[in-house]
């Protein structure tokens, strides 16, 4: 079992306490009807899906009820951190050394 | 190739089994083949033997990081069946079946294939609308399904609970009587023998590392840990490894890869005589040849490569599994392992061309790769060897995420299947 840490609630609970909301830092489209069929597959289908860390959204629906967003590495399922929902995103070449 | 029959088991036990010889080659990698398939799964070994077979192109290798069959085609729960609501799936799937059918002659190797029905129970007001709507749909289709009360549900299947205080009520059942499962491992072990004999070379334990493209944008071949291998042609059959590899190509792929587990119990007296499954509390049951229960669940929540999953799920599966059959509440469970399997938005496989010239796509079917296997492999080695899709896969297309036209049995079925 996976063990989160909510950066809100500032404790580290079980997976259960939490429902995953896939990818982060999918922005919504500022302009929807300026948008070619394209970037429409981009924004509504296209994942990276990455081998290693991963950039995620995971909402502690049990708990706060509030969405964050996290990193983690789809090979060992470790969370690298957690950190706010509107905080940019985290520099993983930084990430990797710490 | 020694051709197995009943007189070459005779005389094998006769001379005390020391004629048997290995059933492929070890395979080393030639500098160029005209094709070149990433993935010795069930899929990517059978599309190397209709590519052989009914094409003509035998310069195919089958490349895997691992060992053949030892990916999802192993890890399943090896549930066949075609009771799928569009148009489209029906008939893709129904070929599949119609393939199974005849795959132990056409291989001269015994998957095992038992057609001993697949029903699917229905637990709520909302089960039986949308079973009793894909029993009609298949029917117009011409593909097997028929709907049953709870008591012929019990009568087919008399470990099943019925009683109306249940946990999970059963209100009816869908059944497939063409349905059934196989052994999986046979599969890809028919296949890789028989493609093999016909000049395909296997090569394992050499992982693809990048798809190399030449100035005009197609492909010339692949970057492997034994060097780069040149090919014609191209075709990723890689289930949960699919983005990785189609990115190193720069083909950002409408996929995500979720831990599926299952688990099997101590092997018991035949007891179970059919496959029963219950979408709505996912839990999948059927008993193997060999005695144990082989129980599915359904993927975690979060997208991963380990190739296992969280003890909740497997907790919440067999949970549900004994609550539906009472009889099992003390079995023991002997082991549980997870596959990665890749996901599309809707739940449909992507079969075809890519915007990469001689590169082809075959992924994105999620948690219900096996029961397609023989099919997903005719009609990719078909799309392989002609350029085009054939008519049954024409519509799983990769650009129908751009075009919108998408087959949604994601919202059919509103679960995995």
């Amino acid at each position: 079992m996976l063990l989160i840490h909510c950066p809100y609630c500032d404790e580290t609970l079980p997976e259960l306490e939490f429902a995953y909301a896939g990818e982060a830092h999918i922005a919504r489209p500022l302009d929807p009807s300026a948008m070619s069929d394209e970037e429409w597959r981009d924004f509504l289908f296209i994942r990276s899906n990455p081998k290693g860390p991963h950039f995620e959204r995971w909402r502690h629906i049990h708990g706060c009820a509030r969405f964050f967003n996290a990193v983690r590495d789809t090979v060992s399922d470790r969370f690298l951190m957690t950190y706010k929902a509107g905080e940019p995103r985290p520099d993983l070449s930084k990430l990797e050394a710490a | 190739m020694t051709r197995f029959s009943a007189f070459a088991v005779v005389k094998n036990a006769l001379t005390g089994h020391t004629g048997w010889r290995e059933q492929w080659p070890d395979a080393q990698p030639k500098k160029e083949y005209d094709v070149i398939i990433v993935g010795a799964g069930g899929h990517g070994l059978g599309a190397a033997y209709y590519l052989a077979k009914e094409h003509g192109i035998t310069n195919v290798a089958v490349i895997d990081r691992g060992w053949l069959g030892g990916g999802n085609t192993g890890r399943n729960t090896t549930i066949i069946r075609s009771n799928y609501l569009y148009d489209e799936s029906a008939r893709l799937y129904d070929h599949a079946l119609d393939l199974w059918d005849g795959l132990s002659q056409d291989l001269n190797y015994n998957v095992m294939f038992s057609r001993r029905g697949v029903m699917m129970l229905a637990h709520n007001v909302h089960d039986v609308q949308s079973f009793q709507r894909h029993v009609h749909s298949n029917r117009l289709n011409g593909v097997d399904n028929r709907w049953l009360s709870a008591e012929e549900a019990k009568e087919f299947c008399p470990p099943l609970n019925i009683r109306a205080d249940a946990r999970y009520p059963v209100m009816g059942a869908a059944l497939q009587m063409r349905a059934g499962t196989a052994r999986h491992d046979a599969v890809a072990w028919g296949y890789a023998r028989t493609a093999a004999a016909r000049g395909v070379d296997i090569i394992q334990n050499c992982p693809v590392i990048a798809i190399r493209r030449g100035p005009d944008g197609a492909v010339t071949g692949v970057d492997t840990a034994r060097g780069f291998i040149g090919a014609k042609k191209v075709a990723v059959s890689a289930a949960g490894h699919t983005s990785v590899v189609m990115e190193s190509a720069g083909v950002r792929m409408p996929l995500e890869s979720f831990p599926l587990q299952a688990l099997v119990s101590e092997p018991i007296k035949p007891v179970f005589p059919c496959v029963v499954m219950s979408n709505t509390v996912h839990a999948y049951i059927s008993q193997s040849d060999k005695g144990e229960l082989v129980i599915g669940s359904g993927t975690d929540q979060y997208t991963s490569y380990s190739q296992r999953g969280g003890l909740p799920l497997i907790e919440h599966t067999v949970a549900a599994i004994c609550e539906i059959f009472p009889i099992f509440n003390r079995m023991r469970m002997l082991r549980k392992w997870g596959g990665t399997v890749d996901v599309t938005p809707d739940r449909s496989a992507i079969i075809g061309k890519t915007p990469v010239p001689n590169l082809f796509v075959n992924c994105g079917w999620g948690t219900g790769g096996f029961k397609a296997t023989p099919g997903a492999a005719h009609v990719l080695a078909h799309t392989v060897a002609t350029g085009e899709p054939h008519s049954l896969n024409a519509a799983f297309t990769l650009d129908r995420f751009r075009t919108g036209r998408l087959i949604d049995e994601a919202a059919a079925a509103a679960v995995a299947h």
